[in-house]
């Protein structure tokens, strides 16, 4: 079967590759990119472990085709941090001990950023409503939903020290 | 002289006797003396069997000893997830 | 040998903060790898072919078709895992079950294996593979298995002379129930039903197995105990121990799932057939179908109890299904079911039958919640029939010091009373009701264990510390492992990393199960930090050329004792280290031990719920755990346990459950058809970590990761009673069972 070759950005950076017209997104990222960070939980996208951005909208990458994100821009967990500064979420993750086993964090902070990058000041009923694509066997959410709101207080620091 | 209590199966293999006495320093002791005066127990010895000295429950220490007069249970060997 | 139990309400420096993981960097930003995350050059990718039926005879597999497929590089059956058991039934079963050999046991028992250059050609060659099954009948139900008609899965099984599905029946108890129950002026008689569910590990099965025509292999797999799965894996494919190298990746949740092998063989052996890496990954329909779920069960329950709440008689029948294999699963639910009491005539009589499902594993604290869900309900009728409040009935007859546990032994000091006492305090219990709502509690037992443990403490010349272990991480243990070697150095917690050692490097660990991880691993620590000592002691006596027996460690440093020596300045462990090259080498601590007298660990939870009577959907509305840990060592961690195992037995509660359908395949392996909880079903859950100290324990530690999964089922249970009007006996209370449910009573009403 011949490879579609598809261009596209991935965490900022100019991203070639050739895959199966039927392959998924993930699958793209994890085994052909090397960026494991993404993790297939179910491949059908009822758990949320494979959360990527694409153009900005949270997505299951499990449910999207690698040919589709040509010319797009894909975000996943491993270009959150900037440099080797922590996004307020992965810190406040840590600190309030909102992973155990972690395989679903990555997940839940592409998520959590989607939803603060919208929503800064989210209440949480919105929290927990915004996350409920993301499956923990581990936490029972409380710590997540904490951590959460912990960093959109960051968020808004930030953006109102931009603001000035 | 411990006081033996057995549960189950090992009630069976010990002629339907709830408990019994044994003169043993060590677990090790104790279960070899046990097979001895039973032999049928030792496919639930082998299989596995955990130990309770005082309420407190040993599955692997063989090495550990029995004090005088404590009170001795013979368990399955539970296991956890 | 006593172990040091030096623990007489310690002042901790340093145990009981809450520092930052070790592993947290790499889990936030995706660089932690779990099974699935490591490749190998040359790599082939394997895929399992799994029977569609519940019960079938395999005529006939092949696979001449498969083998000749472009890109494929091995195919494998039962014909290439030769019988190395020797007998043993155990681990024969265990193969049985990596690879069918003359019979499908259940839908998704693994029938034949292929190693393939991509996914693709694997899953095309599945499809070439032409098995010939003679279909028999099956049996999913506990109950339907014991019966004289039912079919029968394992013919070498017999109960009263005959084939049967029985495959053990075990009693616990003492004293006399009939005469109990005479004495009884209430009696409460009960029957309840739970469904099976799964661990539901985000994480699915995933190793990468290596194996040379030398016979040296590597295993890089996730997994609770990777020296567990190393001596399986050898055992089984004739290996020997040393030269197969089990490395555990992070782990994505186990819970009692990942303490058995499902297709690591499978994996080893195709690698060891085509001389090839071989990655194997299980899909969600694969870890549903065919890894260990936990029982599905039926169980009676009958409670005499005097008018002044005393109990005067309590016993329990209970059936649990292990798949096809023999196991203890219900052996387990007997003797824990009436744990939290004191009884002087008490009864558990359990039988392990065998289904054509499959084979189950443990889940946290197997086997009791589903005891705990059938005694805590009746208990809760009886003290309505009784007039008395279900807290104080309880509170009347918990277990204390020295009442003898119906498992057999007696009690030392144990938190129940403590735990009820406390939910009486709690604030949850004020909280005003609306309408549709309704309020339970539940009280919970579990064992803990201790187990193999082995720990090494290596000092770098700069003073920081490498502690490695062998027990798996499956939650932070990491953390706790570095305060408790902080706390016994006197050195601060970021000097320590914590690593977890493959198979080579370090001897035998247990399983990470049974609550062990902390409390074994803990106290591995603690005498490896306490070898370490000494050596530095002697280091620093050589330095200051006086004798070790004046040296003391104090705070970090060595100190010298007495008068004449009080010109010595204390050596810091700094010190100490940067010397020690000229004072006889690397400074190192090692520890092995069989630790034991783990103790038992209890927690009582309080749950509010409000019922939709029009829907019989339930919202849990409040929820707090109470529960013993001796000592917290990391209590953010503490309390990660205690939520995540309310979290699982709610979802247990409500919603998670496996459906056969007629032809015994199961009709819901996806994550979407088996419902656990998502963050918006869920409300905060409140902890409360009691501390009664194990006097067992240098430290006072006691296992908690699986206690808590063992109330919910019946705090959710009598909540819901109480808010739909009428008592539930079947877990899941999913909505449609809580409909008829109203509906019935409605009908007699």
């Amino acid at each position: 079967m011949a490879g579609v070759h598809v261009s596209t950005t991935i965490n900022g950076d100019a991203t070639e590759f050739v895959c199966h017209p039927a392959e998924t997104l993930l699958d793209v990222l994890r085994d052909r990119l090397g960026l494991t960070g993404s993790k297939e939980g179910c491949g059908t996208g009822d758990c949320g472990a494979c959360s990527v951005t694409v153009d900005g909208q949270l997505v299951c990458s499990c449910l999207v085709l690698g040919a589709e994100v040509s010319g797009a821009t894909v975000d996943t967990i491993e270009g959150m941090a900037v440099g080797n500064k922590l996004h307020p979420l992965q810190e406040r993750f840590i600190e309030h001990a909102a992973l155990q086993c972690g395989v679903c964090t990555p997940g839940f902070l592409v998520a959590g950023k989607a939803l603060l990058d919208r929503n800064p000041n989210p209440t949480e009923e919105e929290i927990r409503y915004a996350l409920a694509g993301n499956l923990c066997r581990c936490t029972g959410y409380d710590k997540i939903v904490t951590a959460v709101s912990a960093a959109a207080k960051d968020v808004r620091k930030q953006q109102n020290r931009k603001k000035r | 002289m411990a006081e033996v209590g057995l549960s189950g199966s090992l009630r069976d293999d010990a002629d339907g006797a709830a408990s019994i006495q044994i003169e043993a320093a060590t677990i090790r002791e104790l279960l070899r003396k046990l097979v001895e005066r039973y032999p049928r127990m030792q496919s639930h010895i082998a299989e596995g069997v955990a130990v309770s000295i005082d309420g407190k429950i040993f599955r692997d220490n063989r090495e550990e000893s029995i004090p005088e007069g404590s009170e001795v249970f013979l368990l399955p060997r539970i296991q956890g997830g | 040998m006593a172990h040091d139990t030096s623990f007489t309400n310690q002042e901790f420096k340093i145990i009981g903060t809450r520092p930052e993981r070790p592993d947290g960097v790499d889990k936030v930003t995706g660089r932690a790898r779990y099974g699935a995350d490591a490749s190998a050059p040359g790599q082939l990718i394997a895929r399992i072919l799994r029977s569609p039926h519940a019960h079938a005879t395999i005529r006939k597999i092949d696979t001449s078709k498969a083998e000749k497929l472009k890109g494929v590089k091995a195919v494998l059956t039962s014909k290439d895992l030769p019988d190395l058991t020797n007998g043993n039934q155990g681990n024969f079963d265990i193969l049985e079950n990596c690879m069918a050999r003359d019979r499908a046991l259940y839908d998704g028992h693994a029938v034949a294996a292929v190693a393939a250059i991509d996914e693709d050609t694997a899953k095309k060659a599945l499809k070439l593979i032409k098995v010939d099954y003679k279909i028999l009948p099956h049996v999913t139900d506990v109950d339907l298995a014991m019966q004289d008609d039912a079919p029968i899965v394992q013919p070498r099984i017999r109960h009263n002379d005959a084939p049967s599905n029985i495959a053990q029946v075990s009693e616990f108890g003492h004293g006399d129930v009939d005469e109990g129950f005479e004495k009884a002026d209430v009696i409460i008689e009960k029957s309840y039903k739970t469904e099976q569910t799964h661990q539901g590990y985000i994480e699915p099965h995933a190793c990468l197995a290596t194996v040379g025509p030398d016979g040296q292999g590597e295993l890089w797999v996730t997994t609770q105990g990777h020296y567990t799965f190393r001596n399986i894996c050898a055992s089984l494919l004739g290996m020997e121990l040393a030269k197969l190298k089990v490395t555990s990746s992070e782990i994505g949740g186990g819970f009692g799932g990942k303490t058995h092998v499902w297709m690591e063989p499978v994996a080893l052996a195709l690698s060891r057939k085509v001389n090839r890496p071989v990655k194997l990954v299980m899909s969600r329909n694969e870890v549903f179908r065919a890894s260990g779920p936990t029982c599905s069960t039926s169980v009676d329950v009958k409670i005499g109890a005097k008018k002044n709440g005393t109990i005067t008689a309590a016993s329990a029948t209970l059936r649990y299904q292990d798949g096809p294999f023999p196991a203890i699963w219900g052996m387990l639910g007997a003797m824990t079911s009436w744990a939290c009491y004191d009884l002087k005539n008490v009864k558990s009589k359990a039988y392990d039958v065998l289904v054509n499902r499959p084979k189950v594993a443990a889940y946290r604290a197997p086997s009791a919640p589903m005891a705990a869900f059938a005694v805590e309900s009746t208990i809760d009728l009886v003290a309505a029939e009784i007039g008395m409040d279900p807290v104080e009935f309880r509170i009347k007859n918990a277990a204390k010091k020295g009442t003898r546990a119906s498992y057999g032994p007696t009690y030392g000091p144990i938190g129940i009373g403590p735990t009820l006492q406390a939910v009486k305090k709690h604030p949850h219990m004020r909280a005003k009701l609306g309408p549709n709502q309704g309020r339970g509690m539940a009280c919970g037992f579990w064992f803990n264990f201790g187990g193999q443990t082995c720990t090494d403490l290596n000092i770098g010349v700069d003073g920081t510390i490498n502690l490695t272990i062998g027990t798996v991480d499956v939650g932070g243990s990491r953390a706790s492992m570095s305060l408790i070697a902080a706390e016994e150095l006197g050195i601060p917690y970021d000097q320590i990393k914590c690593n977890v050692a493959d198979t080579s490097s370090l001897g035998h660990n247990d399983t990470t199960e049974g609550s062990r991880g902390t409390f074994s691993s803990g106290m591995a620590t603690i005498f490896a930090a306490r070898d370490a000592i000494k050596v530095m002691c002697e280091r620093a006596a050589k330095e200051w050329e006086i004798d070790v027996k004046d040296v003391e460690w104090k705070d970090g440093s060595a100190v010298a004792k007495g008068v004449r020596n009080s010109n010595l300045a204390p050596m810091t462990l700094k010190e100490i280290a940067a010397k020690s090259g000229a004072t006889g080498g690397p400074i190192a601590g090692h520890n092995e031990v069989v630790a034991d007298g783990a103790g038992v660990s209890f927690a009582s939870h309080i749950c509010d719920v409000e019922v939709d009577p029009e829907t019989g959907g339930t919202k849990v509305i409040r929820y707090t755990v109470i529960q013993d840990a001796g000592k917290a060592i990391h209590p953010d961690y503490v309390e990660g346990q205690f939520q995540g195992g309310a979290a699982q037995g709610i979802g247990w509660a409500l919603n998670e459950e496996y459906v056969y359908g007629e032809d015994g395949r199961l009709q819901n392996p996806s994550f979407l058809d088996y419902r656990m909880p998502v963050c918006s079903d869920l409300p905060s859950i409140d902890t409360e970590i009691l501390e009664i100290p194990n006097p067992d324990h240098p430290y006072g530690i006691r296992g908690v990761g699986e206690t808590s999964i063992v109330p919910p089922l019946a705090a959710v249970g009598n909540a819901v009673s109480m808010a739909a009007g009428v008592r539930m006996n079947h877990v899941p209370m999913s909505p449609p069972r809580i409909l008829k449910a109203i509906k019935e009573k409605q009908a007699q009403g």
